[in-house]
């Protein structure tokens, strides 16, 4: 009846996991009781988990981020109390519950931190800035910020129902395999991507749909803003290589489930054509994470710099050239593979190429600030902070795509520090770089500025005080996914980067508390204008938060930095343009399709993982009604009244009329 | 501050604010010509449904091309068990081709009715296009039941595990067609042919084409390459 699924699923006898999930559910229940004893419930169910606007799917998608961050980071202060402790001792935790840590924060961070991250200001961004009033398919929009949502959960689910993959966050065979991982760790592991990735691929149609056939008039490829090409080329990336993921991981599944022989060893197998298959997903991917946080610092110096961005199109021509070599690099994850010195060459050599197109991007945002009245706001020290740590983590990349160096370096901690020092570095820098910049136009008042600042200086000395000693004992010889050791030169080294670890922790908890604070004092933070920041770029033409149309009217675009230009224009005259006509504005429908949808892929995924046969048919079969009911709907949109549309708007241009005396003169 | 101005402001003086980075003018949005570079505002729903669906179709087909590098890697891995050349029947195949070759011109000419209005024809044509599918996945079926029948099933080695999986992707793919098929002709025969009913059949044109590609490239690869 309920397949492998019995009482001995859930650990009794380990503690450390039994008592974080009852946490977890504590806390869970008491918020659900808390917002149902408020009264918020219809709101939170109208407004947020049934809505197709991208905003708010924006937004949900960075909460989800931001709290699967706590998650990852918890895992990772295990990690690194353990290596601490571990020396000529077992530490805390026993191999089987460690090797499931690092397994999890591994897949955690990249698949449920960094791709929402991304994804959510994406979401959010793109439509503001190309001028349209949402994204191409708003409810596939939904299914797919859900159907992430489910995957995350499903991990989330396997800390106290069963167990998680203990095989390292790419499952490699033949390890993955049935023999070597008997237990539902790996289906735990697969299922929540395969529901997780047909999620992002769905939004990356989407995304990209919206960017190359959804543009204001006026908006020529040429005059996209920065942010909008990196979302392209990262949308594009989503596109070409997750079905990769899909396949690859569908292949795994049926070895586990069938006894096919993929990957096995007996039979023909072949268990390198998984890692060759996995990286060829995976080497894009880190550019996909990467190319939205360029197009985000990109945002953010021009604004600050109070100049236009120097070398757009070199920009562009970069971020496109990244995108096309992101698919030519991907063997020098596995030089010692032994696939010959010819092949490891043209792969060492492309990998070096592709940092070029990363170095011109570094000097263009140096020379955008060159020159500028540079303005330092907590979102400019996340990017000066990431370039610096980036061009770090660039050169030790670059000493890595050396193939007789990686030999010596592969799969030590120096890597380890190397791929922390870019995505930390580059994608989770550029993320609070996005949110600090954004939030306000995304709920209206600004963050803290003060305690933005100090959350970021903890996090920038305490990612080098925990990662640089990691490149010391990955030189020293420090082996990956160490549980316990007996080398004494590495200890030192492993507490200092345990202090690290904890200056980040500080960090973590000034960012809850700027988020606090700002809440609790809003009313004195208000965003009057809708332009904070003195952009550039159309989002700032619209006020804060957006009403969820948008634009009253499209944008006519005339120019780069379309938003600046108008503004100019309105202080030169000291007036604003005149009164547009207003139309009424068709919007689509709110729709519970998602989340309906998400509901019935995790029904699924739960009980593929624990062979509950009849339960999988049920979840399939929901699945399917719910794309009926929502295919079979009469009315996909409503109006939005034309004196609703020239009620915002008037407001909106009422603020901007007094504000307009504080503007400052272009520099 | 509109963002809609519109040509009120002289433009000389405005260039470099306009235009920063020197790129160039392309004309003005709204009543200029469009140029070739996507100025002309938003595409139709029509287009936009059309393209996002192209893109989903290429995605799909990296997905097989993942599939078909297995087979490529696996072909030789027999494990001491039947080869290609063992197992394959050109004929099964050849009838197999032409359903589905048949079935993709029903499904050109339900689209040609579906664009005159007519139901009846929509229907008739559409029930041919999936009746061939239908006739397409019970020969697929047949074979693969042999086959394990005569002891090479896909656990049988991992060659046969890459000819399994990827032949029965594209039967997976024309499964979940006909269910879509099925669903849609309950739609138009319910709903009429209202835009996005058309846009829908659009779709599902494109789908059914694609899976015609796919299995060319299917047909070429694994069997008259593998029989030969």
């Amino acid at each position: 009846m309920l397949g492998k699924l019995g009482w001995n699923a859930i650990p009794f006898d380990q503690p450390i996991p039994l008592v974080s999930s009852a946490v977890v559910g504590i806390v869970l229940l008491g918020v659900l009781v808390w917002v149902w004893a408020k009264g918020y419930v219809p709101y939170l169910w109208s407004e947020w988990i049934t809505s197709v606007d991208h905003k708010r799917i924006g937004v949900m998608y960075c909460v989800l981020a931001m709290v699967m961050l706590l998650r990852g980071f918890i895992d990772a202060m295990m990690m690194r109390t353990q290596q601490a402790m571990a020396f000529h001792s077992p530490g805390y935790l026993p191999p089987e519950h460690y090797n499931q840590i690092f397994s999890a924060h591994g897949t955690i961070m990249i698949f449920f931190v960094g791709m929402p991250f991304v994804v959510g200001l994406m979401n959010f961004v793109v439509p503001l800035q190309l001028g349209v009033r949402d994204v191409a398919f708003p409810t596939l929009n939904s299914v797919s910020f859900w159907l992430t949502a489910s995957g995350a959960l499903l991990v989330n689910i396997s800390l106290v129902v069963g167990e998680f993959a203990r095989t390292g966050w790419l499952a490699y065979p033949p390890l993955s395999e049935l023999r070597y991982s008997p237990g539902v760790g790996v289906d735990y592991y697969l299922w929540a991507l395969q529901i997780a990735g047909a999620g992002t691929l769905m939004g990356g149609i989407n995304l990209a749909t919206t960017i190359l056939k959804m543009r204001a008039p006026g908006m020529s490829y040429l005059r996209m803003p920065v942010f909008c090409w990196t979302a392209l080329a990262s949308n594009l990336l989503i596109i070409a290589a997750f079905p990769v993921l899909t396949a690859t991981f569908a292949m795994l599944l049926l070895d586990r489930y069938f006894g096919f022989h993929f990957f096995t060893n007996e039979a023909g197998g072949n268990a390198m054509m998984f890692v060759n298959l996995i990286w060829v997903w995976g080497h894009p991917e880190v550019y996909i994470l990467i190319l939205p946080a360029f197009g985000t610092f990109s945002e953010v110096v021009s604004t600050f710099s109070s100049k236009p961005l120097f070398g757009y199109r070199s920009m562009v021509i970069a971020t496109m050239a990244i995108c096309i070599l992101s698919f030519m690099v991907w063997l020098h994850h596995f030089f010692t593979m032994g696939a010959g010195a010819d092949v490891n060459a043209i792969f060492g050599i492309v990998s070096m190429i592709i940092a070029v197109p990363t170095g011109v991007k570094i000097f263009n945002w140096l020379f955008t600030m060159y020159g500028g009245r540079v303005r330092f706001h907590t979102p400019l020290l996340w990017a000066l902070g990431f370039m610096v740590t980036f061009a770090v983590g660039g050169m030790t990349g670059v000493l890595l795509a050396v193939p007789p160096a990686d030999f010596l370096l592969h799969n030590s901690l120096f890597l380890v520090a190397h791929f922390h020092n870019v995505i930390i570095g580059g994608v989770l820098f550029g993320a609070f770089a996005g949110y600090n910049y954004w939030f306000p136009k995304a709920f209206g008042f600004m963050l803290d500025e003060r305690l933005g600042k100090v959350a970021f200086w903890c996090w920038f000395v305490g990612f080098y005080m925990a990662f640089v000693p990691l490149y010391a004992v990955g030189l020293l010889g420090m082996t990956r996914r160490m549980q316990h050791y007996d080398v004494a030169a590495w200890h030192p080294w492993l507490l200092v980067a345990l202090g690290g670890a904890l200056l980040i922790l500080c960090g973590i908890g000034c960012q809850i508390a700027q988020l606090v604070v700002s809440i609790r004092t809003r009313e004195r933070r208000r965003d009057l204008t809708g332009d904070p920041w003195d952009g550039r770029s159309l989002e700032w033409a619209t006020p804060s938060p957006p009403p969820s149309f948008n634009f009253p009217v499209l944008p006519d675009v005339e120019g780069e930095e379309a938003y600046w230009g108008v503004k100019q224009r309105a202080l030169d005259a000291q007036r604003l343009a005149e009164e547009p006509e207003y139309h009424a504005i068709e919007m689509p429908r709110n729709s519970p399709t998602g989340v309906v949808t998400a509901f019935f892929a995790t029904v699924t995924g739960f009980s593929l993982i624990w062979h509950i046969w009849w339960l999988v048919a049920l979840g399939l079969l929901g699945a399917f009604a719910t794309f009926v009911v929502f295919a079979w709907r009469d009315e996909e949109e409503y109006e939005v009244p034309v004196e609703e549309v020239a009620r915002v708007d008037r407001a909106r241009r009422r603020a901007r009329v007094e504000a307009m005396p504080d503007w400052r003169r272009p520099a | 501050m509109s963002a809609s101005t519109s040509a009120s402001a002289a433009p000389s003086a405005r260039a470099a604010w306009d235009d920063p980075n020197r790129v160039g003018h392309h004309g003005h949005g709204h009543g200029g010509e469009a140029t070739g570079h996507g100025q002309g505002g938003p595409a139709s729903k029509r287009i936009i449904t059309g393209y996002g669906f192209w893109i989903y179709l290429l995605s799909d087909i990296v997905m097989f091309s993942a599939f078909f590098a297995a087979y490529a890697v696996l072909a030789d891995a027999t494990a001491g068990g039947p080869g290609a050349r063992d197992l394959f029947s050109l004929t099964n195949v050849a009838v197999e081709t032409g359903c589905l070759l048949a079935s993709s011109f029903a499904c050109g000419m339900a689209s040609i009715a579906a664009s005159v209005r007519s139901q009846l024809w929509t229907q008739i044509l559409l029930l041919v296009t999936g009746l061939l599918g239908f006739a397409f996945l019970v020969l697929e079926a047949r074979e693969f039941a042999q086959l394990v029948v005569e002891g090479a099933g896909p656990t049988r080695s991992a060659f046969l595990t890459a000819f399994f999986s990827l032949v029965g992707l594209h039967g997976l793919h024309v499964s979940a067609g006909l269910l879509w098929l099925g669903t849609m002709m309950a739609q138009i025969w319910a709903k009429g042919f209202r835009p996005n009913m058309m846009r829908r059949l659009l779709c599902f044109t494109l789908f059914w084409h694609a899976l015609d590609i796919i299995w060319v490239a299917l047909f070429t690869i694994v069997y008259l390459m593998g029989a030969g």
